[in-house]
């Protein structure tokens, strides 16, 4: 007898009988002693017919079982199986039934054609999102519009509810923000401006760079990272409930109920978060002048007055309730795009946040070109 | 009867100041498959979840294969878990892995298999559970509820667990689907000596499927016994649950095959 391996609970014996192998499974086998049991039965050949003596196995699980059937398979008519007990032959006759059938794969295209069908794809997607996006600033609109005609519709809560969350909560961060960036810009200014002996221009430096652009454009920046993604998030989920749905059988119209106080907010709130923003900014700025130029508050004040024209402020904030509808726009479209799974919402709600930032950043680009060209 | 596989003594749990249940003994026997019924908020799921490990009792002690759960060692746990599965109300599998890989998730663990012989056993669990071969390679965001579940049992059943837990196995799913899934869980209990605990509103389940049924209502298990034995006691709940027209209706209904039991 040829004894082979001795290992865990069971043993596996391959005897040769002149003509034929028997291979004997003695004790009990769990799906540790899969890989030995695999080993051994690897070994049977074509060139005898094997016999499976299961008399003396206590219990095998299904994966020794799939090992046997799978002996059986590949040795097509040798495989004879014999002396198993009734719990044995039950899990036997059980993985015999449910042998799984192999589908033929669907073909995928490869190579080039696939990279051209998934750009073509890509770039559809991209058109029908962009699509969808103009067609809710269009209903935004057009809601807007109905609420002026008929005032008595319009849901002032949820406007006054989502003008807390969106500007009030707000306020802390971007203030915080604003401040740091008017502490870097008085800084790296002054070391700059020093070499030059023109110290004092730092209040024209931080003054216009902050009120023009960086006041604004970081306010919308962490506005669009904080409100597009709770937007997002919020219709999604309710998306995700049927409450939309819900909401139009009981004949209540989505658009008007959720979409236009929370744009309405924004287009409200930005410009004030854009004004704190600007004011901490300054102050910041103010604050490194004084301990690093000695420049005193009042110096400032009166430098940042007689130098910086009223129209810096104007061009900042006029800015803002563009940002304040593409982040909106963009922040609501997605969250009615969520589809019926928890991972589309996590997927649209971060996809909502980087394609706002870059809508805002896109567009100031565009208002800097504008106010070139038109020498403001 | 058989040994007690399960042994559940004065266990309590308790939310804040809302007790759920408290004194609560429960046996499983080896091979059996009990259903644990009870109305909403008795604490059905939570009691699975209690003796599944997933929830820390407030007091009182859960024996699971000779192994007191409160007392266990990390490692004893971490053995334990390999003879036990649980089947979650919707599945709960990963929806980053497809079906196929879900269920290989627990043959990870079991050294020296090969990835080839990981994937065979996934997909004869995955058709053992009665799904197509093609459910296999897709994620279970494009699965309905019911293929969600039997691939939530193909899972539970990856390394041939003694123990199952189910929590609700046929909720929410079309009559003839729940039909073919207390079906699949009766062949795969017989066939594979498996012991079965089930949480359930389904009459149905519990009289094509349960050996036995345990009742929690008052805060405890008020009962346990056959389908028979509930009829006999005199708790309006029971008596409104067992002999209410809904189950009369299924009562009458012809018994299914049940010849799998005598082997």
């Amino acid at each position: 007898m040829d004894r082979l391996a001795n290992h865990g609970a069971g043993t596996v014996e391959i005897t040769a009988l002149g003509d034929r192998t028997q291979a004997a499974l003695i004790g009990r086998f769990g799906i540790e002693q899969l890989p030995e049991v695999q080993a051994h039965l690897a070994t049977l050949a074509a060139d005898d017919p094997v016999t499976f003596d299961l008399s003396r196995t206590d219990r095998i699980d299904t994966s020794i079982a799939w090992a046997i059937l799978e002996t059986e398979h590949r040795l097509p008519d040798k495989i004879d199986i014999a002396g198993a007990n009734p719990e044995t032959a039950q899990v036997l006759d059980l993985i015999r039934k449910g042998r799984p059938q192999a589908d033929p794969r669907p073909v995928k295209p490869h190579g080039l054609r696939m990279f051209l069908t998934r750009l073509g794809e890509k770039v559809a997607q991209r058109g029908e999102t962009l699509a969808s996006i103009l067609g809710l600033l269009g209903l935004f609109i057009a809601r807007l519009g109905q609420s002026v005609i008929r005032p008595r519709n319009f849901r002032l809560t949820a406007l006054v509810h989502h003008c807390e969350d969106v500007g009030l909560r707000a306020v802390p961060i971007v203030a915080l923000m604003a401040f740091l960036i008017g502490v870097v810009l008085a800084f790296q200014g002054s070391s700059q401006l020093r070499q030059f002996g023109a110290e004092v221009f730092v209040v024209d430096l931080i003054a216009i760079s902050v009120l023009r652009e960086l006041g604004v454009l970081l306010t919308a920046i962490i506005v669009a990272g904080r409100t597009a993604s709770s937007f997002t998030a919020a219709i999604g989920s309710m998306k995700m409930r049927e409450e939309i749905d819900a909401m139009q059988t009981l004949g209540i119209d989505p658009a008007h109920a959720l979409v236009v106080p929370r744009i309405l907010a924004l287009i409200l709130m930005l410009p004030i978060l854009t004004l704190v923003a600007n004011a901490a900014g300054l102050f910041g700025g103010a604050l490194m002048s004084w301990i690093e130029l000695g420049i005193s508050p009042a110096m400032f004040t009166t430098r940042l007055i007689e130098g910086t024209d009223i129209s810096h402020v104007f061009v900042g904030v006029v800015k803002a309730p563009v940002f304040a509808i593409l982040i909106g726009v963009i922040g609501c479209e997605a969250g009615l795009a969520v589809g019926g799974t928890t991972e589309s919402l996590g997927r649209k709600t971060s996809a909502a946040v980087v394609a706002a930032i870059f809508a805002v950043i896109l567009a100031d680009a565009l208002f800097s070109i504008f106010f070139q060209q038109m020498g403001i | 009867m058989s040994e007690a596989v399960i042994e559940v003594r004065d266990l309590k749990a308790q939310f804040g100041s809302h007790v759920v249940y408290e004194n609560l003994n429960l046996d499983v026997y080896r091979g059996e498959i009990l259903g644990v019924v009870g109305g909403s908020g008795t604490g059905k799921s939570v009691l699975l979840r209690s003796i599944a490990g997933l929830l820390t009792p407030a007091a009182g002690s859960v024996r699971m294969l000779g192994l007191d759960m409160q007392s266990a060692s990390e490692a004893e746990r971490q053995a334990l878990s390999d003879r036990v599965g649980v089947m979650f109300q919707d599945g709960a599998l990963f929806s980053s892995l497809t079906v196929v890989e879900n269920v290989e998730v627990p043959l990870h663990a079991i050294e020296g298999l090969t990835a080839e012989t990981k994937e065979a056993l996934a997909r004869l669990k995955v058709s053992l559970s009665g799904l197509p071969w093609n459910a296999g390679d897709k994620y279970p965001s494009s699965l309905s509820g019911g293929m969600r579940k039997r691939a939530g049992l193909a899972r539970a059943l990856a390394r041939d667990p003694e123990i199952v837990f189910l929590d609700e196995p046929t909720a929410g799913l079309d009559p003839i689907g729940a039909a073919a899934f207390d079906d699949l869980i009766f062949d795969l209990s017989r066939s594979l000596g498996l012991t079965t605990f089930l949480v359930t509103h389904d009459l149905d389940t519990l009289y094509s499927v349960c050996d036995r049924v345990a009742v929690l209502a008052e805060r405890h298990v008020y009962a346990t016994g056959t389908l028979e034995d509930m009829r006999e006691i005199g708790h309006p709940w029971i008596q409104e649950y067992f002999n209410g027209p809904r189950a009369r209706a299924v009562s009458t209904k012809p018994a299914p095959d049940q010849s799998a039991e005598d082997s």
